[in-house]
């Protein structure tokens, strides 16, 4: 049929920010879509708020615009570039919604705008679940009984027919936001109101629970002749009941038998056909009864999903990719495989290893919350792990998590579960949670047996009997160690076949270390010395029937390695590992980056990543793709097979920049460890900061309590605490007196809450600064290279003061209130200390500028968090540039190359402002802090910088209220009142009517803005700012902290305002922002601007 | 030490694969000991990730020994209802893991049992990637196997020897080892069909008897013997080796065409009715054996995903005017099925019966069931 000539320009619609159930797989579905549709000569419009995506590289599309994704900005879009046809079904259910918007709209119709990949009648078909489950029973499908609500009432009517258990799922919602299983009545009554309100349409299913059944998906591809595959079948480790998202899975399919399994694919084919798919990727989910093998459809997903991405990865078949061909009219047996080049893409992957992919979660981050799983996703990132047995890859799947586990337990982290009774155990692994999966492996350990596990979890006795073959070989080990006596004899005694066996039960040379009592490195000796290196095989999609053409290469211990030599030299980039908060797709973006950077330079490059969500480990990213974890061991032996020139360490954030002292010094490139060192350790930063004369907070650092108190005595309060060697701010606190000091002392003791996490040594010391108070704090991104010039890349001001995480904080670039004197001098330090520390690459220094006076924070000398939003907003690729320096190029040949252009001022004002899942923890405090726990962000470009963060407010879900529409809530710090007063002011002017807080009312009144009302503070007699959010009062919320108890208050009135999702600004500034910005929109409707243009006038 | 592939380690023995190129592979025994203690034939690879009983019961497999790609094998047991024929056929089982404990409603017994019970020896614990490229490449090779320690302990040098004193299966007549020694009846549906059976599976049984009543016969049944049995039609089945040397099939079936009775065949089937209208038969380098192989139906454009197992394959450009290529292999564009000019005979050399594998082609009885309804002497009936 070949490629559709009727259209000539296609809009592709992005997931937006970076949010739980949504993460950084939609940025390699969209950037394989861009690829493709351009590659078949197709003018390619993308639109997608997030700034740290590699889709939004102007490169990718045509035309790129980072702008608010919603109906109207979108309508603007359609209106500027006039596509031929709309593809829905890569971005997510963000990009899927926005579609049947736009349809309801009648946008599409109006701007003769098409469809392409599943039409309106086929999403809602898949995605309303009513629908859905009439459509199946219809083509002769079993689905879970149950009834559709709109109401309490209609819902208890619904119950009172299915009874309790029961799963409550709200329509037109993603990752299973609001679901729930309720099995008593309170429960029912509080999961469905939840649901209702979730909900966008408030429609909620209730359904018959099947929690315990297998849980199985299958990845379909459809093409316009109705010709259909399966690209990847996936097994759930954890059964029904816990979301495919927040479980272990497994592909291929282990436990069914042909006849089950083919009647699965035929009732997927059955299922996409009904649905309507016309072409592309969707995802079909199954469970089925272990008892007798009734198999019911759950749901389908009518788009590429997180299961795609795993399955692309795990296949090696770009679903991505060729799910945009089949959507311009391409059918399968007319694409070719480009992994083995001879055959077509109409075929079924066959794999001859075994994937695990293990969730990642941050419930440490949301105190509050308790931590178990169910049918709402909470993980915020996933490990993928490939090797030739179930054990192999689930005991590289769990080192892969760097949660302190280097395998499926037999390390020090297993000490936690180690110290449980067998009567905790055995209830603890009935819950699914963060540490269920180790739970069991110590309850094999103990001897509890794979029957009664099985009851216990209702996890499949093959993987549980999986788990014991792990277990019961660690015993051998230590059973070997116990009768050597010594650790030297017991590694002698391991010999060659014990060795193996070992190893290809995915045992890491740490775990052996630690089970016979000797170091890594002795542990990593003898195992050479006993003749037992790594082999290297490949995912080819056929299981070696074919020979292939792609070195995407897992590690494994066989007979046969399959890397073959290269040609150039070659350059290893070490990825970021698994997302989480405060290292997620940015140092993805950065490492793609120098890849795409280093090849252009003529170099081979290396990826090795473990995170299937990324673009980084798509196989065509990098001229070599390693699918291993980003451990000593495992980069190494990377390392030994490829010979490279040199390894990238800086750009993955913390994950790789900790190997930087373990790996061979010589092929660390960039910036020396001993200088990431020096801007890591305390005293050698103190004393550098005190040679460059640049103020710091003063401080100081602490192992034990008495010393944390000599140092708060010294510095005074408040303080900030935090363990050192940390990112995103984890485990920081700030105290305001000794109770506090000691409380969160005792919190990083090692047998404290956050002792997992290292607790406190010698090693490990506690930092105590002292905490600067309404300063405003600044980012500055710079890069460096071997000759000694030093660019700024950008300057960022944040909005939040400094106390908000600078991952939690929106900024703006360039800085819209600091004086140019104090611009000069943050641009003055920053090459100082880059000089100092001779960075050869990037780094990234903060700073809190406290009444005019510049105080540095941290220094980091690699790529950080920003670097994608400072190369969308000044148009300067800065990871491309870091990467070639940290080859040794200099950054006059860079500019002679044309790779770094002129100064990057487009003219226009640039703002990120971060996402927050605070809607996931609606137990945990909604107060910024500190500790960072954005998922993702998003950036709004404009003329000025008001209408920017405007801009930026719409594009993160926080939309401010219609300009004169109804009351602002107002209250400020006697710091902020003059300035506060003033933005009010801009506000009042706007028609905006106020209630305030005593203080702030009469600062208000003094400068004759009238105050309708004045609340008390909370806990106060009378009306309280909370009761008249809840009752709907109040359209804005204006609260700048003041000291503790204010950020108590504030805290309250922060959850009030998420709750009832009414807009909330923490400081004079945001509310200067979002007056100035309200005000100019009244003139002139926001414009959107394609980031070529922006950057074209950066020029 | 407990090791991956057996519960008790204690009784591991130690077992080796010599090719007959001489390269060695290292790995433990499974299953039943073999007489002599080596299992010697040809080794070839299947691709699939489910189906290991239908494959290990699949009389085709006569003469070969089978290599499983897919690393865990056993997983889900084996059942009394999956099996494809009375027995297994094949010399021997090469997998990488052997599953100790299988999981699933279904399953009657282990993997293992299974093997001991059909007196089929195994290896197990071997670099299977390694050994599925080397066939690859080499194509199917000879081969021989057997535990290298404990008792009945043999050499390294006694299996090369056996891999290279072991014949292959060209030239071989393998039919006569699988084929029924009586005919029998299978099913009662409404049309009659006779099935030469060159080691049919039990599937394509369960196909025909959906339509009817299935009279099945020995290989060497001639002509006039099925004739008089008034067919509606006639079905010829699938089996092991070489096509060239099974004549005595290949000259009823020229008569029974010329006949005009209605003709359906499948993989051997497909092979024997090739050579039955003059077509000419090539050796494919290294075979298809696997569930993933895309066929496009000629006819209708349509992409079928199929299940595979054949080394040789009828030479598409032999058909003349004789026959039409209808199916083709888009892998390597190999023939897959050919309909006959001027006669009611089709016939694919993919299994639509899959057992195990992909349904996509199930439709190819409902064209039997029509040609036969159409052509049959007993007309329209159903
Ligand atoms: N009827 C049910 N009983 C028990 N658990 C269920 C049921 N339906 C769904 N679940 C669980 O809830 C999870 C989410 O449901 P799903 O329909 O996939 O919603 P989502 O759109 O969030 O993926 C599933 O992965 C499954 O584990
Ligand atoms: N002395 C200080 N005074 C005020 N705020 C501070 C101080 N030190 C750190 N912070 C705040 O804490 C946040 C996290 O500190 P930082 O050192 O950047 O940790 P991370 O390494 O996780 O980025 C900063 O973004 C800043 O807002
Ligand atoms: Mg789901
Ligand atoms: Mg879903």
């Amino acid at each position: 049929m070949g490629r559709r000539t009727d259209i000539h320009s296609i809009l592709l619609i992005g997931s937006g920010p970076i949010v739980i159930g949504q993460a950084c797989e939609f940025d390699y579905s969209g950037t394989q879509a861009c690829r493709a549709l351009r590659e078949e000569g197709y003018r390619v419009i993308l639109a997608n708020s997030n700034p740290a995506t590699i889709m939004t590289d102007p490169d990718f599309a045509d035309a790129t615009y980072i702008e608010p994704l919603t109906c109207e900005v979108l309508t603007s879009i359609i209106e500027a570039e006039r596509p031929d046809a709309l593809l829905p079904t890569l971005g997510g259910q963000t990009a899927l919604n926005l579609a049947m918007e736009l349809v309801e709209a009648g946008v599409l119709d109006r701007y003769g705008v098409e469809l392409i990949g599943a039409d309106a009648e086929a999403i809602a078909t898949a995605e309303d679940r009513q629908r859905f489950k009439e459509a199946m029973i219809e083509i002769g499908l079993e689905v879970p009984r149950s009834g559709i609500a709109h109401t309490m009432d209609e819902a208890r009517a619904v119950i009172a027919e299915i009874g309790l258990p029961a799963v409550i799922r709200p329509a037109y919602i993603l990752g299973g936001r609001g679901t729930g299983i309720a099995h008593d009545t309170q429960g029912f009554e509080l999961i469905a109101a939840n649901g209702l309100a979730a909900s966008p349409i408030s429609e909620i299913l209730i359904e018959e629970s099947i929690a315990g059944w297998k849980e199985y998906e299958l990845e379909v591809m459809r093409d316009r002749a109705d010709n259909q595959v399966i690209i990847c079948s996936i097994e759930n480790v954890d059964p029904m009941g816990v979301h495919t998202g927040d479980s272990i899975t497994v592909a291929p399919i282990q436990t069914l038998t042909d006849v089950e399994y083919q009647r699965m694919r035929n009732a997927a084919f059955a299922c996409l056909r009904r649905v309507g798919v016309e072409t592309g990727g969707s995802n079909v989910q199954f469970a089925v009864d272990p008892s007798d093998g009734r198999m019911v459809v759950i749901e389908m997903n009518p788009r590429v999903s997180r299961s795609s991405a795993l399955a692309s990865k795990a296949t090696g078949f770009p679903i991505a990719k060729i799910a945009a061909k089949l959507a311009v009219g391409y059918t399968l047996d007319e694409i070719p495989n480009d992994i083995t080049r001879q055959t077509p893409s109409a075929f079924e992957p066959v794999i001859d290893y075994v994937v695990t992919k293990i969730p990642r979660w941050a419930f440490e981050k949301f105190p509050g919350t308790s931590g178990v799983l169910g049918t709402s996703m909470q993980s915020v990132g996933e490990v993928m792990a490939i090797g030739r047995t179930f054990a192999e890859s689930l005991q590289k799947a769990c080192r892969s998590l760097e949660i302190g586990q280097v395998g499926l337990n037999a390390g020090p982290a297993e000490a936690r579960f180690v110290t449980m009774s067998d009567a905790e155990l055995a209830k603890a692994v009935e819950v699914a949670t963060v540490d269920r999966l180790f739970q069991v492996a110590e309850a094999l350990r103990r001897g509890m047996t794979v029957e009664e596990l099985h009851e216990r979890t209702r996890i499949d006795p093959w993987f549980l009997d999986q788990m014991l073959i792990v277990v019961e070989q660690r015993q051998a080990l230590e059973a070997l160690a116990a009768d050597a006596g010594s650790p030297a004899a017991a590694l002698a005694a391991l010999g060659r076949a014990g060795w193996r066996r070992t190893k290809q039960l995915g045992f890491s040379d740490a775990q052996v270390a630690y089970l016979v009592g000797c170091t890594e490195a002795d542990a990593r000796a003898s195992r050479l010395a006993a003749g037992v290196q790594v082999t290297f095989k490949t995912v080819d999609t056929c299981a070696a029937e074919f020979a292939a053409d792609t070195p995407y290469h897992y590690s494994t211990y066989e007979d046969e390695s399959e890397v073959r030599p290269g040609t150039k030299p070659r350059v290893i980039i070490l990825g970021s590992g698994p997302n989480r908060i405060g290292q997620g797709i940015e140092f993805d973006y950065c490492c793609v980056h120098a890849s795409f950077a280093l090849r252009d330079a003529g170099y081979e490059t290396v990826m090795v990543n473990c995170n299937p969500e990324t673009v980084s480990t798509d196989y065509d990213t990098s001229d070599r793709l390693y699918f291993e974890p980003i451990t000593y061991e495992d980069v190494m032996n990377v390392i030994e097979a490829e010979q490279p020139v040199g390894v990238i360490v800086s750009l993955g954030g913390q994950t790789p920049l900790k190997l930087a002292d373990v790996l061979p010094p010589e092929l660390v490139l960039g910036t020396a460890p001993a200088s990431i060192d020096a801007a890591e350790d305390r005293d050698q930063w103190a004393s550098l900061c005190a040679r460059l004369e640049i103020p710091q907070p003063a401080g100081g650092t602490a192992v034990t309590v008495a010393e944390a108190h000599a140092v708060a005595a010294r510095i005074g309060y408040p303080a900030l605490l935090r363990p050192s060697y940390v990112l995103g701010g984890r485990a920081m606190e700030i105290v305001y007196d000794d109770d506090d000091l000691e409380r969160a002392m005792a919190a990083l003791r090692l047998d404290g809450t956050l002792g997992r996490e290292g607790g406190l040594s010698a090693e490990r010391p506690v930092l105590v600064d002292r905490f600067l108070e309404g300063a405003i704090e600044v980012d500055v991104d710079a890069v460096r290279d071997v000759a000694g010039e030093t660019i700024i890349g950008g300057i960022m001001e944040h909005v939040e003061e400094a106390g908000v995480h600078s991952g939690d904080s929106a900024c703006v670039l360039p800085p819209s209130t600091l004086s140019a004197e104090t611009v000069e001098v943050l641009a003055d330090y920053t090459r100082r200390i880059a000089e100092d520390l001779s960075v050869q690459g990037s780094l990234n220094v903060q700073y809190a500028v406290q009444r005019g006076q510049v105080f540095v924070i941290e220094a980091n000398p690699r790529a950080s968090r920003t670097v994608p939003f400072v190369s969308k907003a000044t148009g300067r690729p800065l990871a491309k540039i870091s990467a070639r320096v940290m080859a040794g190029a200099t950054l006059a040949e860079l500019r002679t190359e044309g790779l770094l252009g002129p100064d990057g001022d487009t003219g226009l004002w640039s703002v990120k402002e971060a996402v927050l899942p605070f809607n996931r923890f609606p137990d945990t405090d909604a107060l910024l802090g500190p500790e960072m726990r954005s998922t993702g962000e998003v950036m709004g470009v404009d003329t000025s910088p008001g209408l920017a963060f405007l801009k930026s407010q719409v594009a993160a879900g926080t939309t401010l209220p219609e300009v004169g529409q109804g009351c602002v809530f107002l209250s400020l710090a006697d710091r902020d009142k003059e300035a506060g007063v003033e933005a009010a002011r801009v506000l009042a002017g706007l028609g905006f009517r106020f209630v305030a807080t005593a203080g702030t009312a009469v600062a208000l009144e003094a400068v004759g803005v009238a105050v309708e009302r004045v609340v008390e503070r909370l806990g106060g007699e009378g009306p309280n700012a909370i009761e008249l959010m809840t009752a709907g009062e109040i359209t804005l919320v204006i609260n700048t902290p003041r000291g503790r108890g204010a950020r108590a208050d504030g805290a309250y009135i922060r959850t009030a305002a998420a709750q009832h999702g009414i807009p909330l600004l923490t400081t004079v500034a945001a509310a200067q922002a979002a007056g100035l910005g309200l005000s100019e929109a009244r003139n002139q409707r926001l414009f959107v601007r394609s980031l070529q243009d922006i950057h074209r006038s950066a020029r | 030490m407990s090791s991956p592939t057996t519960s008790n380690a204690v009784t591991m023995t130690e077992a080796a694969l010599v090719l007959a190129d001489g390269s060695v592979f290292e790995g433990e025994h499974i299953g039943a000991l073999p007489p002599g203690g080596i299992a010697s034939g040809e080794v070839v690879f299947n691709t699939a990730l489910v189906g290991y009983q239908e494959i290990l019961s699949d009389p085709s497999y006569a003469g070969q020994i089978i290599t499983f790609t897919y690393p865990h094998i056993g997983n889900y047991g084996v059942n009394a209802t999956d099996d494809e024929s009375r027995g297994t056929f094949a010399r021997g089982v090469v997998v990488r893991d052997l599953a100790r404990r299988p999981s699933n409603w279904r399953a009657e017994h282990s993997l293992d049992q299974y093997l001991r019970r059909n007196n089929l020896a195994g290896i197990a614990g071997l670099d299977t990637r390694r050994l599925t490229r080397l066939l690859r490449d080499t194509g199917a090779m000879p081969g021989a196997f057997g535990p290298t320690s404990g008792p009945g302990a043999v050499s390294a040098d006694a299996l090369a020897a056996a891999a290279a004193a072991e014949p292959g299966t060209d030239g071989i007549d393998l039919v006569a080892q699988v084929t029924t020694a009586e005919p029998y009846t299978v099913g009662d549906g409404p049309r009659r069909v006779v099935a030469y059976d060159y080691g049919i599976k039990t599937t394509i049984l369960r196909h025909l008897a959906r339509f009817a009543t299935v009279e099945v016969v020995p290989a060497t049944t001639p002509a006039a013997e099925v004739l008089a049995r008034e067919p509606d039609g006639i079905f010829l089945s699938n089996g092991p080796g070489d096509p060239e040397v099974v004549g005595y099939a290949v000259d009823a079936v020229r008569t029974l065409v010329g006949e005009g009775v209605p003709l359906f065949g499948i993989c051997l089937g497909h092979q024997i009715l090739s050579l039955a209208i003059g077509a000419t038969i090539v050796k494919l380098p290294f075979g298809h054996h696997g569930a993933n192989h895309p066929v496009r139906n000629e006819r209708t454009g349509h992409v079928e995903i199929t299940s595979q197992n054949h080394n040789f394959a009828v030479d598409a450009s032999s058909l003349g005017t004789v026959a039409e290529a209808t199916h083709v292999n888009l892998n390597d564009g190999v023939c897959e099925g050919l309909a006959v000019r001027g006669a009611p005979a089709f016939s694919v050399q993919h299994h639509p019966e899959a057992g195990p594998g992909p349904h996509d082609s199930a439709y190819l009885f409902q064209e039997f069931q029509n040609l036969m309804d159409n052509h049959g002497r007993t007309g329209n009936q159903s």
